[in-house]
């Protein structure tokens, strides 16, 4: 059994000018030791995706429908306590904005033996602060006892994320939800960060969930991929078949339009248009005024297509 | 450097130094550029490639006006207008124009845009009312932007909408350079293509002049004709796009282009990443600069800064370890 499975899950935001379907019909798993990427652009649904799981959705948003089944029980019914002791502990985030995660005034060891604490009571101080110092040096982050005793606003970007990481690792989490953990940084810090990311996982055998609008680095990371589209799915498969044999429009499109170091061709290939806004939603696929394949049966939109346990939302494939 | 290449512009050593304060009553120099030295060709694409910090936004400020250079030259028709602010350099400021990074914040958002592209015309040159209207309207056509966009205020687009205006406000006085500081990497992929092309459409029709500033190497090679590589304040390596691709020589550039995310090469490996922290330009070691996290580093690299050495063909590399391999020097 998949340690997360993930069934026709939709949240919704109910504002004053309409519904937003931020999440509208998801289904994904993903087992042990694995790593699921969740790619698409700004304001795909990406986020709440993640946010969903964790059971962080607040007024004017609620999850309308689905099962988020996660070792063993279905996490949308339970309570708002029962969710807090998971939440740090069995499944763990990493926010897209690292300055959310850290409070400013209070040291580096301070939030992450706090961290541990709250959730192992039985654990003594001594041992929790052996055990950060020791996460910190398996991060790879410098002076790692010494820094125990730094402020936030002493790191580097880099170094923050690392801890950021270390925290989100302290409790040997099942499952890891890292969103958008490295676009903040430069690409020479961004590939230790993703090194480390994919070794931790190997070694601690828990199950990832990166979350990015990089194509690239869900390609170099990730076993399953999930793209995102103005709120749904539209093609979800193994790394192999949604990279080099992408069948939806849009999967192809992204992948096409990257520049490529090997490329001496001047233009980029270019998908034309933007994402429409999710209040107006055009009828039928949502890709349809980008999609160069598009016609009269694209009016309504796709029904969900399996080929050879990939799965597509797209008329034009067969 | 072919001989048939015209300078437009000239940086020649180059300093810029800021006080920060580092405790309550401790204040320290910043060296945020060391002697850097470039020429820009006109009607070419110089890239200035380099992580965050190390002082690519400096340069194009320095060359705006916006930043007096603490030492050095910027040579631009003749006069070095490298401590000159923008108001002291009279005709010259509006043959430079600068697009920035952050689309959300480079536009004013109480104007509308309309007023945006109005005003530079109005401030810079003597055209009437009706000769801007139509200049501003075949400039729309040529961003892709429509017509109705321009009753509007910044705040009713999308980020890649706004970056075009930013464009369109840079492009309105047809300025003969062009200094775009990461026009793109605030924008979704699928919207960084179609800025990229537009801007590479634009620079054609218009034969300006560009310093493209990124921290993304793979940009680089679709829009650069020359590419300088900057660490820590100086160019460590400066070559054609075409041998710079071919023959990247400096250990960090290298370092750069293995870690670049491609969907056809794997992550890159531990060895590549063993490395230590970047050194901050508040306390700049002697020796190298990217010693910390050079692989190939040797003794002698602690102790002497490096100059940087042409190895032929005007391709500088600021590394005399890996000069001495290939034989150079
Ligand atoms: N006004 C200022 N006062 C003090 N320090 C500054 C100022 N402007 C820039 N710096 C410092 O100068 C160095 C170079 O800054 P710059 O903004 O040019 O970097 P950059 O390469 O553009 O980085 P990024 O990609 O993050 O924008 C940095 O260390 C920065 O903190
Ligand atoms: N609190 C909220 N109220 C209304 N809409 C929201 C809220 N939070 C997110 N949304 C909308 O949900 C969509 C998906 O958001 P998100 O998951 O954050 O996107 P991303 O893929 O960039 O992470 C967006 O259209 C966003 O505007
Ligand atoms: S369903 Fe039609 S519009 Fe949508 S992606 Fe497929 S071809 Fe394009
Ligand atoms: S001079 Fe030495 S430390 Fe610097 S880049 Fe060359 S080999 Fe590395
Ligand atoms: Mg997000
Ligand atoms: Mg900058």
């Amino acid at each position: 059994m998949a340690l997360l499975e993930v069934k026709n899950l939709k949240t919704h935001f109910f504002t004053r000018n309409g519904v937003v379907k931020s999440v509208d019909g998801s289904s994904f798993s993903i087992e042990k030791g694995e790593i699921l990427g969740i790619v698409g652009e700004s304001g795909a649904g990406k986020s709440i995706t993640g946010f969903s799981i964790l059971g962080l959705i607040d007024s004017p948003g609620r999850i309308v429908e689905g099962e988020i089944n996660f070792d063993g029980k279905d996490l949308i019914k339970l309570s708002e306590n029962e969710l807090q002791k998971i939440r740090g502990d069995e499944i763990s985030m990493i926010f897209q904005d690292p300055q959310t995660s850290l409070n400013p005034v209070i040291t580096i060891g301070e939030q992450m033996m706090e961290a541990i604490l709250y959730h192992k009571k039985g654990v003594s101080k001594k041992a929790a602060y052996e055990a950060c110092v020791e996460i910190l040096k398996t991060v790879g982050l410098p002076a790692a006892r010494k820094r125990m005793k730094s402020y936030p606003h002493q790191l580097s970007g880099g170094m923050k994320q690392r801890v950021v990481i270390a925290m989100a690792l302290l409790n040997n989490p099942k499952l890891l939800i890292a969103d958008e953990p490295t676009t903040a940084l430069d690409v020479t810090i961004q590939a230790q960060i993703l090194y480390l990311m994919k070794k931790l996982s190997q070694e601690f055998h828990s199950a990832l969930i990166l979350i990015t609008h990089d194509i690239a680095v869900v390609s170099q990371l990730c076993d399953k991929i999930a793209v995102m589209y103005a709120g749904r799915i539209v093609e979800y498969g193994s790394k192999e078949d949604i990279i080099f044999n992408p069948l939806h429009p849009y999967t192809k499109g992204l992948i096409e339009c990257l520049p490529k170091l090997n490329d001496e061709k001047k233009r980029l290939y270019q998908i034309p248009g933007i994402m429409p806004s999710l209040l107006g939603l055009p009828q039928g696929c949502y890709f349809k005024n980008r999609c160069e394949f598009s016609d009269d049966e694209c009016d309504t939109y796709p029904l969900q297509q399996e080929i050879n346990g990939r799965i597509v939302f797209c008329h034009k494939v067969k | 450097m072919s001989q048939s290449e015209v300078k437009l512009l000239e940086v020649k050593e180059v300093e810029k130094i800021f006080g920060v304060k580092v405790g309550a009553f401790e204040k320290k120099d910043l060296h945020a550029l060391n002697r850097v030295s470039f020429d820009i060709y006109k009607g070419k694409t110089l890239s200035l490639v380099g992580e965050s910090g190390c002082g690519k936004t400096t340069v194009g400020k320095v060359i705006l006006g916006l930043y007096q250079a603490t030492k050095g030259e910027v040579i631009f028709r003749d006069r070095d207008i490298a401590k000159l602010t923008p108001s002291q350099r009279g005709d010259i400021q509006k043959d430079i124009q600068m697009i920035f990074q952050d689309p959300y914040s480079s536009l004013n958002p109480r104007k509308k845009i309309k007023t945006i592209l109005e005003q530079p015309l109005k401030i810079h040159t003597n055209m009437t009312k009706e000769q801007r209207k139509e200049a501003i309207l075949l400039l729309c056509d040529d961003v892709g932007i429509d017509y109705s966009y321009l009753e509007r205020y910044p705040h009713q687009f999308s980020g890649g909408q706004r970056q075009r205006i930013a464009i369109a406000r840079a492009m309105i006085l047809k300025p003969e350079l062009i200094l775009a500081d990461e026009p793109i990497s605030a924008l979704d992929v699928s919207i960084q293509a179609q800025i990229l092309n537009l801007m590479m459409d634009l620079q054609e029709k218009y034969h300006a002049t560009m310093l493209f500033i990124t921290h993304d190497i793979s940009v680089v090679k679709h829009i650069s004709d020359y590419i300088a590589v900057m660490y820590l304040g100086e160019i460590v390596e400066y070559a054609s796009k075409k041998e710079l691709f071919a023959n990247p020589k400096h250990p960090y550039t290298k370092m750069l282009f293995s870690t670049v995310p491609d969907i056809h090469t794997p992550l890159a490996t531990e060895s590549v990443l063993k490395t230590g922290e970047i050194q901050s330009p508040i306390d700049l070691p002697q020796g190298c600069f990217f010693q910390n996290r050079c692989q190939y580093k040797e003794e002698s690299c602690m102790q002497t800064h490096p100059e940087l050495y042409d190895s032929g063909e005007n391709h500088l590399v600021r590394c005399p370890i890996v000069l001495q391999k290939v034989g150079i020097k």
